[in-house]
C-alpha cells in the first residue's frame, strides 16, 4: 500500500479521513460523510451551484476551470438525459493523488457525484478508472455497491424521490483518455479519438447529452465544501483559488509523497520544508511543477506561491499538482527525450502536428543525446515545438510543445554541451539513435 | 448469446459479460471492460475472445480491433502468468527504473519468444502508472511494488516463482 506522508504546514480537508477505514460505508458515516449529500437534496440545485461559486474550487485535472461555473453551463432543460463524468484516468506523469483518494476515501468521490447530478438535475454518473488501477476499481465497486445497499444511490436516494445512479468504468491504458471528449469516446466503446469543441460537453457530452466531466480530485472536494460552506473553503486558499490541493512531490527530494497544501503555498518551501530538500544534499537544477506537460521552472524562478494564476504569471502551469523535482546530476536533454518518448508514444495521432511533431522531436532528441547532434538542431527542436502549439483538437500536442521549448530555452548550455561528436555529460543510458 | 453456446469465457465471466452489456444505455459501452476482463481470464485477445465479444456487442470483429489497438494494456500474443512491468517515466527514471529495469532484464533473461527461461515471466518497459511518489515503481499483473530496489529483486522474483510452483502443484492435485 502506497505510504502515506504528514507534515505540519499541511491543511487536510480532502486528506481528512485517509489511513482511517473511510473506504468502509459504516466508518465513512462515523466520519461525518453522507451528510453534504443529504443537505444539497433539501437544499436544491441553485443552492449548490451558489456554493460551489463561492468556494472558487478550480478543476484539479490541471485547466483550473472553475468547477461552480461549469455547473451552471449545463441547460436546465435538456430533452436528452443528462450525466455526470469523473476522470479518474490520472495518467499526467508525476501525479499520483487519485490512487489516494480510491483508496482511502471513495464515498467522498461517491458523495461528489451524487451532489454534482443534484446541482445539474442528471440521473446517471460515472466514475471512470484507469484500467492500470484495477485494485481500485475493486475498491469503487465495492464501495458504490454499498451506497447502492444504505438507499443512497438508487431510485429513491435518502428515501426522497430522486433517483441517482453511478456506474463504474475501466480504461485499459491511454493518456489521451484523460482529455474530456476522448474519455467519452472511450465510454462510448470507442477508440479515444478527441472531438471538436464547440460544442462542449456541458451541451452535447456523454450519448449526445449534456455532461459536467470532473476531475476525481474536484469531485472528492465536493462534498467537504458543502460540508464548510464555499466562502470557508475559499478562505483557505487565494483569491479565485480557493481551498487546498493535492501536491504529488517527486523525483529527487528526501520525501516523496501527496501533501496537501493551501493553494498558494509557496513552491520553493514546498521543496525544502515539506518535502524535506534535495536527496543526498544535492542541488536543484529544476523543477517541473504541474506534472509532465508543464515547463520547466529554473532554481530562481520557484519562489513563487502555488496556484493557477501565480504558476501562470511564472510562465509555466499549475497543472495536476505534479511536482518533479530534478537535482544537478540529471541530464536535461535526457529528461527532455523520457518525456517527449511519453507523448509520442500517447499520441493518438488523429491530428497531424501532434502525430508527426511527437515522433519528429523523439527522434532529434534521440540523436542529440547520443552526441549526433548539429547546433542546427537546437533551434529546429524549438521551432517544431513551437509549430505544434494550438494546432490540434486537444491539448495533447500542447502538453508535448510546451515542456520541450522550456527546455530548449532554460538549458540551451547544456543542450551545445552534447555537440560535436560528444556523448551525454552525465551519460548514464544513451541509447543509439534509432532514426 | 445463449446459454448453449460454446463460450471461450468461464461461466462466471459469461454471466458478468451478460450483466455488463446490459448495463450502459449503449450497449457497446461495455467494449473496452470487456477487452479487458476477458484479456485477465484467456490471457490476450485471442482471434476466438474477438469473434465473442463481437458477437456479444452486436458489433464486427474489425470494430472491436479497431478499439483494442488503441489502448496500450490490451495485446494480441500471451505474456508470461507474471507480467512485470516497469515504469520508466520520469519520476521513476529520476529514483532508478533504468538501473531496475536493467536488473529485471539481467534476472531475468528473457528470450526471443519473449519470455525467460521457466516461460513464467515477462517483462516490459510501460508508462507512468500513477505512482510517482513512491518512484521507482512496477506493476507484476496488477500487484503495485512501490520504492523498489535493484538488490530487492532476486527476492521478488523467487516468491512469484513459489506462487506459479504452489498454483501449478495444486492444479495437479
Amino acid at each position: 500500500m502506497p505510504r502515506l506522508v504528514s507534515h505540519p504546514d499541511e491543511v487536510k480537508i480532502v486528506t481528512r479521513r485517509f489511513g482511517q477505514g473511510a473506504a468502509k460505508i459504516d466508518r465513512y458515516l462515523e466520519l461525518g460523510g453522507y451528510e453534504a449529500a443529504k443537505k444539497c437534496l433539501a437544499q436544491g440545485p441553485d443552492w449548490i451551484i451558489d456554493e460551489m461559486k463561492a468556494s472558487s474550487l478550480r478543476g484539479r485535472g490541471g485547466a483550473g476551470f472553475p468547477t461552480g461555473m461549469k455547473w451552471s453551463f449545463v441547460p436546465k432543460q435538456s430533452t436528452k438525459p443528462k450525466y455526470v463524468l469523473v476522470n479518474g484516468d490520472e495518467s499526467e506523469p508525476g501525479t499520483c493523488k487519485d490512487h489516494l483518494i480510491f483508496l482511502h476515501d471513495p464515498h467522498a468521490v461517491i458523495e461528489g457525484t451524487i451532489i454534482a447530478g443534484l446541482a445539474i438535475g442528471s440521473r446517471l454518473g460515472f466514475i471512470y478508472l484507469r484500467g492500470e488501477y484495477r485494485y481500485l476499481i475493486e475498491i469503487v465497486e465495492k464501495a458504490v455497491a454499498d451506497a447502492y445497499a444504505k438507499g443512497f444511490l438508487g431510485k429513491n436516494i435518502f428515501g426522497s424521490d430522486t433517483e441517482f445512479n453511478i456506474i463504474t468504468q475501466t480504461g485499459a491504458g491511454a493518456y489521451e483518455v484523460g482529455e474530456e471528449s476522448a474519455l467519452m469516446e472511450s465510454l462510448e466503446g470507442k477508440r479515444g479519438i478527441p472531438r471538436i469543441k464547440p460544442p462542449f460537453p456541458a451541451v452535447v457530452g456523454l450519448y449526445g447529452g449534456p455532461t459536467v466531466i470532473n476531475n476525481a480530485e474536484t469531485i472528492a472536494t465536493v462534498p467537504h465544501v458543502i460540508e464548510m460552506g464555499g466562502a470557508a473553503y475559499a478562505a483557505v486558499g487565494t483569491p479565485r483559488n480557493g481551498g487546498t490541493r493535492l501536491f504529488c512531490i517527486s523525483g529527487h527530494v528526501e520525501r516523496p509523497g501527496v501533501y496537501e497544501l493551501p493553494m498558494g503555498y509557496n513552491l520553493k518551501k514546498m521543496i525544502y520544508e515539506v518535502a524535506g530538500g534535495i536527496r543526498g544534499g544535492r542541488s536543484l537544477k529544476a523543477v517541473v511543477p504541474g506534472g509532465s506537460s508543464t515547463p520547466v521552472l529554473l532554481p530562481e524562478e520557484i519562489d513563487i506561491g502555488m496556484d493557477f494564476d501565480q504558476v501562470g504569471k511564472a510562465g509555466s502551469m499549475l497543472g495536476s499538482g505534479g511536482v518533479v523535482v530534478i537535482d544537478d546530476q540529471t541530464c536535461i536533454v535526457e529528461f527532455a527525450l523520457r518525456t517527449i518518448s511519453f507523448y509520442q508514444h500517447e499520441s493518438c495521432g488523429w491530428c497531424i502536428p501532434c502525430r508527426e511533431g511527437t515522433d519528429w522531436l523523439k527522434k532529434s532528441l534521440t540523436r542529440f543525446h547520443a552526441g549526433f547532434g548539429e547546433a542546427k538542431d537546437i533551434d529546429n527542436i524549438q521551432y517544431l515545438a513551437e509549430n505544434m502549439m494550438g494546432r490540434t483538437f486537444c491539448p495533447l500536442g500542447d502538453a508535448a510543445a510546451m515542456p520541450t521549448i522550456a527546455f530548449v530555452k532554460k538549458f540551451r548550455k547544456e543542450f551545445e554541451d552534447h555537440l560535436n561528436g560528444k556523448p551525454c555529460p552525465f551519460a548514464k543510458h544513451v541509447e543509439l539513435a534509432v532514426i | 448469446m445463449s446459454a448453449e453456446t460454446m463460450s471461450v469465457f468461464s461461466p462466471a465471466l459469461a454471466a458478468r459479460f451478460d450483466l455488463l452489456v446490459e448495463k450502459y444505455p449503449l450497449r457497446r459501452s461495455a467494449l473496452v471492460p470487456m477487452l479487458l476482463y476477458a484479456q485477465d481470464e484467456v490471457g490476450y485477445l485471442s482471434d476466438a475472445v474477438v469473434s465473442e465479444i463481437a458477437h456479444r456487442i452486436g458489433i464486427t470483429e474489425l470494430d472491436v480491433r479497431n478499439v483494442a489497438t488503441y489502448y496500450s494494456m490490451l495485446r494480441f500474443k500471451p505474456v508470461g502468468r507474471y507480467n512485470i512491468q516497469v515504469c520508466t517515466n520520469i519520476s521513476c527514471m529520476l529514483r532508478g527504473a533504468y538501473e531496475l529495469f536493467d536488473r529485471f532484464q539481467e534476472e531475468l533473461k528473457i528470450g526471443p519468444d519473449g519470455f525467460d527461461r521457466d516461460g513464467i515471466f515477462s517483462l516490459e518497459e510501460v508508462e507512468c502508472i500513477g505512482a510517482c511518489c513512491w518512484a521507482p515503481a512496477i506493476q507484476v499483473n496488477y500487484d503495485f511494488h512501490d520504492e523498489l530496489k535493484p538488490e530487492l529483486v532476486p527476492g521478488l522474483l523467487d516468491g512469484y516463482r513459489g506462487r506459479a510452483l504452489a498454483e501449478s502443484e495444486g492444479k495437479d492435485a
